[in-house]
């Protein structure tokens, strides 16, 4: 029996997070609690993806990892708690609340602080640095502030053009100011890329408005009249004016509390540790940004993460040793694609460089080989990075072929195809091998990408690896002789996405042509509602029209909702969420006339429950009469637009979202699709509609409105992703129009737009290029495809009740056709009904049998 | 019998049809019934689901599906697995066969309490256009 040990994590980073989370992931018997001590008010966020809070706006969305692992019994997050002091002694740390945490096993997870080169007027209002949420929320409203007073765009300037300066820059960009980056070095990222390549990054950057200074030294921020940033004055003459100035010049390690502590410093701070995180004091370790192991301290997120990992194995009795930091970085700065990787700068002897450029597309590739030009050694990628994820997991692996060929822009020569070794590292965010990729597909039986990621963790992270996971995962696939089948079941050997298009090509009309030319058998429950949807979705004729009733799913079948007891509950469109007094009574009058239990669904509308197959024309005839229509609650198709008050009554609406949202639901009602699709839109950022949980989102800027796109409710919660910005009226219709085609096009069987997009070749900017620049030339067609759904839209219910032959299919039975099922039973329960379970039948709890209704006609 | 159309002629139950005649029961018109659309009937208290296939054949099952405890049956998808007539329950998708009510596909689930997994299957005649079960099929 041996009892909980304490760890106290110190820190509440990246690392502090992998820590935990890895601790608890592996420490099945509960042998650890952990106590982590973070310094700013908040969880743990995706520091790497910092400037993305200008995009994403919200900080929630930097979270890492499942918000549960802070519920886990055995881990305990103190927000806003700096440490202030460590008894080595006694074993216990001070927080600045003065709290003490004792500890078994201490980690110092401290991380690094923003440096600042002592400068004159470095600590004027106006001048901030780049590190925290804090930090560039603080930014975001000095910006937005002084571009409102001073009427014109806030200039900017960063101090620094390194990773984090170009970041900074992109920020400034985003917040509407313009920006210069001032470099002491004589290239922009001068750790990461060689002359040619800080170049081609310098042009590139340019071109897109930035202001780039290499070789110049700031010597003082010189403060306006109101006491402000004014003017920057550069070393040797020179100055610029400023209204805002960003540090961005390198970080150093939080070691203050170690260095206090008496634990062994390296040459240029950081706490020393072995290669197994392990300090000089046994009951401490350190990792991060703060560790100084093997003789540096590394400020990317690979090594942190690594250095996590084998803490954890240590505490759980493993022997894993840091392996070496892999430096590889790559980047999108700005739009542009730098990456850099390995022995980048040529430093082994009688290495060779290959190099390829081309000014005027802006790209700029250098690959470093040995000096027979067989292994690669290296390289860098700039303007396009494309050959990154393949190439990096190369290094110390002979290229195979002509290496020139990977230098070419993708496409133009056949890549050499090599086999990645089985240690080569293909995600080194999760540091996942080539090895336990394959092992994932051969011994854990995983067939698709999704299923290794969920096992191995990798490109969960930065995703940067994916395109190799997948062509990993392919191969092995192959090679053991699993076919990665799409195909929709046994009688048809397609994906749907080919079938649609077999089907539009063909012009058949009919299942029985259909499965005739591409399918065998007589079909399924499972191609016969895909090949139903597919019809509904190129011709929108009614989905019981001819032969089409029985393709039909169960509640496309009546065009109803089927419950558990086989009764169905209904749900007319209440386009938007807005609803007329008179509807708001009719539904309620009939609800009381059938008996049916009522309920405001999510989607803003309402939906009665427990009406009987034959009761249900009865009902739409009342509800259609009335000038309501069928809802698709029951359909693959568009359910609902959901939209927040908006403008015309909201204090701070500043677009007509109910005017957007009832436009959108009447122009794709009834369209029918792979999954359900549901929109919302938002009056302004307050973002009250939850749009991005929505297949689309349309949340109004000042401007106009911005399009999300992919986000999801239920099983898999997804935000939507941003599409476009500032668009007006026209052009969210135009582009939610071509959106959605495409996915009812080519998405999967049951797929939703998050999956659809994430697999989508080349991902959402390859979306994003077909539905805005029309890449693929196939916009006039998708715009014609829905331009024919919207002209020819007739409620199905009303159609239904002018067809007695069609009417006829709601019979309860076909000899007793208005006989009730007379095995329903229904118990009361907070003033309505619902069906009676097992034992309330047995046990002859009050039961309401169907047939004793009153139905008033 | 004349002009009627026997169907899966090669099931014992149907089998039985022939010679237990007094237990049939009229339900409807062959015409009443649309190819592959299911529909439900009404029999001395027992609720049947009869189906009309492509090929003209018909089928009977029980209306109630052993994975809900609902009568809905009559309101799934036909079809086939590996050639042999199928239906599939409209709640949970199961699936199972139209000629001996074997159920093919459990879906990982159970039956409700007290109930088998496969469907009763009742004996169909098409006989001079009308379409009679013979409950001698449900124990």
């Amino acid at each position: 029996m041996t009892e909980t040990q304490r760890i106290v994590v110190v820190g509440g980073g990246m690392v502090a997070h992998r820590f935990t989370e890895a601790l608890r992931a592996r420490d099945a018997d509960g042998r650890f609690a952990v106590t982590v001590l973070a310094e700013e008010p908040r969880a743990p966020y995706d520091r790497v993806a910092l400037t993305t809070y200008f995009t994403g706006r919200h900080p929630e969305d930097l979270e890492l990892g499942d918000r549960a692992l802070w519920d886990d019994p055995l881990v305990c997050l103190e927000r806003d708690a700096r440490v202030d002091t460590v008894d080595r002694d006694a074993k216990v740390v001070t927080d600045r609340h003065g709290r003490e945490h004792p500890y078994d096993h201490l980690v110092l997870a401290t991380g690094s602080y923003a440096w600042t080169p002592p400068t004159e007027g470095a600590h004027l209002p106006g001048v901030f640095v780049y590190r925290t949420i804090d930090d560039v929320a603080a930014l975001r409203t000095y910006v937005e502030h002084r571009a409102q007073e001073l009427g014109r765009p806030v200039r900017g300037a960063v101090i620094g053009g390194g990773l984090l300066g170009l970041e900074a820059a992109g920020a400034l960009q985003e917040l509407g100011a313009t920006s210069t980056v001032v470099q002491f070095s004589d290239r922009l990222m001068n750790l990461q890329v060689d002359e040619g390549g800080g170049h081609a990054l310098q042009r590139l950057i340019e071109r897109l408005g930035v202001t780039v200074r290499c070789s110049t030294k700031t010597q003082a921020i010189k403060p306006d009249r109101a006491g402000r940033a004014g003017r920057l004055v550069f070393e040797g003459g020179g100055e610029q004016r400023v209204d805002v100035v960003i540090f961005a010049t390198g970080v150093r390690p939080r070691d203050e509390l170690a260095r206090a502590a008496g634990l062994a410093m390296g040459e240029r701070g950081g706490v020393v540790v072995d290669d197994t995180c392990l300090t000089e004091d046994l009951a401490i370790s350190a990792i991060g940004e703060v560790a100084c192991i093997q003789g540096a301290c590394i400020g990317l997120i690979a090594p942190g993460n690594a250095m996590a990992e084998i803490a954890v194995d240590r505490l759980l009795g493993g022997d894993s040793t840091f392996p070496g930091a892999d430096t590889a970085a790559k980047l999108k700065l700005l739009g542009v694609d730098v990456a850099s990787f390995g022995d980048a700068f040529a430093t082994t002897p009688g290495a060779l460089e290959l190099v390829y450029a081309d000014p005027v597309a802006g790209v700029y590739k250098k690959l470093v080989l040995t000096d027979d030009a067989r292994t690669l050694l290296g390289g860098i990628l700039v303007g396009d990075a494309s050959a990154y994820a393949s190439l990096r997991p190369m290094v110390g692996s002979e290229l195979g072929g002509d290496p020139g060929g990977w230098l070419l822009p993708e496409g133009a020569v056949e890549r050499p195809n090599v086999e990645l070794p089985d240690d080569a590292s293909v995600c080194s965010c999760n540091n996942v091998s080539a090895g336990a990729i394959r092992c994932a597909v051969t011994d854990e039986g995983c067939t698709d990408v999704a299923g290794v990621k969920a096992c191995t963790k990798a490109g969960t992270s930065c995703g940067s690896c994916l395109p190799l996971v997948k062509k990993i995962v392919g191969a092995e696939l192959e090679k053991s002789g699993i076919e990665i089948s799409n195909a929709v079941c046994e009688h048809v050997d397609m994906s749907r996405a080919q079938l649609f298009s077999a089907v539009q090509v063909s012009g058949l009309r009919t299942f029985s042509e259909i499965i005739e030319r591409f399918g065998t058998g007589r079909g399924c429950d499972l191609c016969k509602p895909v090949i139903g949807s597919i019809l509904a979705t190129l011709y929108n004729e009614h989905v019981l029209a001819a032969d089409r009733a029985a393709l039909q799913d169960t509640n496309d079948r009546v065009m109803a909702n089927m419950q558990k007891d086989g009764t169905y509950s209904v749900v007319p469109r209440v386009p938007g969420g807005e609803i007329l007094p008179e509807h708001l009574i009719l539904l309620g009058e009939i609800a009381k006339d059938y008996g049916l239990y009522t309920k405001i669904t999510g989607g803003q509308r309402i939906d009665l429950f427990g009406a009987r197959l034959e009761q249900l024309p009865s009902i739409w005839k009342r509800l259609v009469d009335a000038g309501m229509e069928s809802g698709h609650a029951y359909g693959k198709s568009l359910r609902t637009v959901k939209s927040c008050v908006g403008s015309a009554w909201c204090r701070y609406g500043v677009q007509d979202s109910v005017g957007l949202a009832i436009a959108l639901e009447l122009r794709y009602r009834g369209l029918r699709s792979p999954h359900k699709i549901k929109l919302g839109v938002s009056g302004c950022a307050r973002e009250c509609a939850e749009a991005r949980g929505k297949d689309v989102g349309v949340i109004a800027t000042d401007n106009g409105w911005n399009i999300y796109v992919g986000g999801n409710g239920g099983f898999t919660p997804r935000h939507a992703q941003l599409l476009v910005e500032d668009v007006d009226d026209d052009a969210v219709f135009r582009i939610i129009d071509r959106y959605l085609m495409l996915y009812v096009r080519t998405a999967d069987r049951l797929q939703r737009t998050a999956p659809w997009q994430e697999e989508y070749e080349g991902g959402l900017d390859a979306i994003r290029d077909v539905v805005v620049n029309d890449s693929l030339g196939i916009c006039d067609d998708l715009d014609a495809h829905m331009a024919r759904h919207i002209d020819s839209y007739e409620d199905e219910w009303a159609a239904v009740l002018k067809d007695p032959e069609r009417l006829r299919q709601f019979s309860s039975f076909v000899n007793a056709p208005e006989e009730p099922d007379p095995s329903l039973a229904y118990v009361e329960e907070r003033g309505q009904r619902r069906p009676a379970t097992d034992s309330e039948r047995g046990g002859g709890a009050v039961l309401i049998a169907p047939a004793t209704l009153e139905v008033r006609s | 019998m004349t002009g009627a159309s026997v169907n899966h002629p090669t099931t014992a139950s149907a089998g039985r049809t022939r010679g237990s005649a007094t237990t049939r029961v009229p339900i409807c018109d062959v015409d009443r019934l649309t190819p592959d659309l299911g529909v439900a009937a009404l029999v001395d208290g027992h609720q049947v689901a009869i189906f009309r296939l492509a090929d003209g054949s018909v089928h009977a099952v029980q209306n109630v599906c052993p994975f809900s405890g609902a009568a809905v049956m009559s309101r799934g998808i036909t079809g086939d697995r590996g050639g042999v007539p199928t239906i599939a329950s409209p709640l949970y998708k199961q699936v199972f066969s139209l000629v001996d009510g074997t159920c093919l596909a459990t879906m990982d689930k159970a039956p409700r309490p007290g109930r088998a997994a496969d469907l009763v299957v009742y004996p169909v005649t098409v006989d001079n256009g009308q379409v009679y079960i013979d409950l001698a099929g449900d124990e």
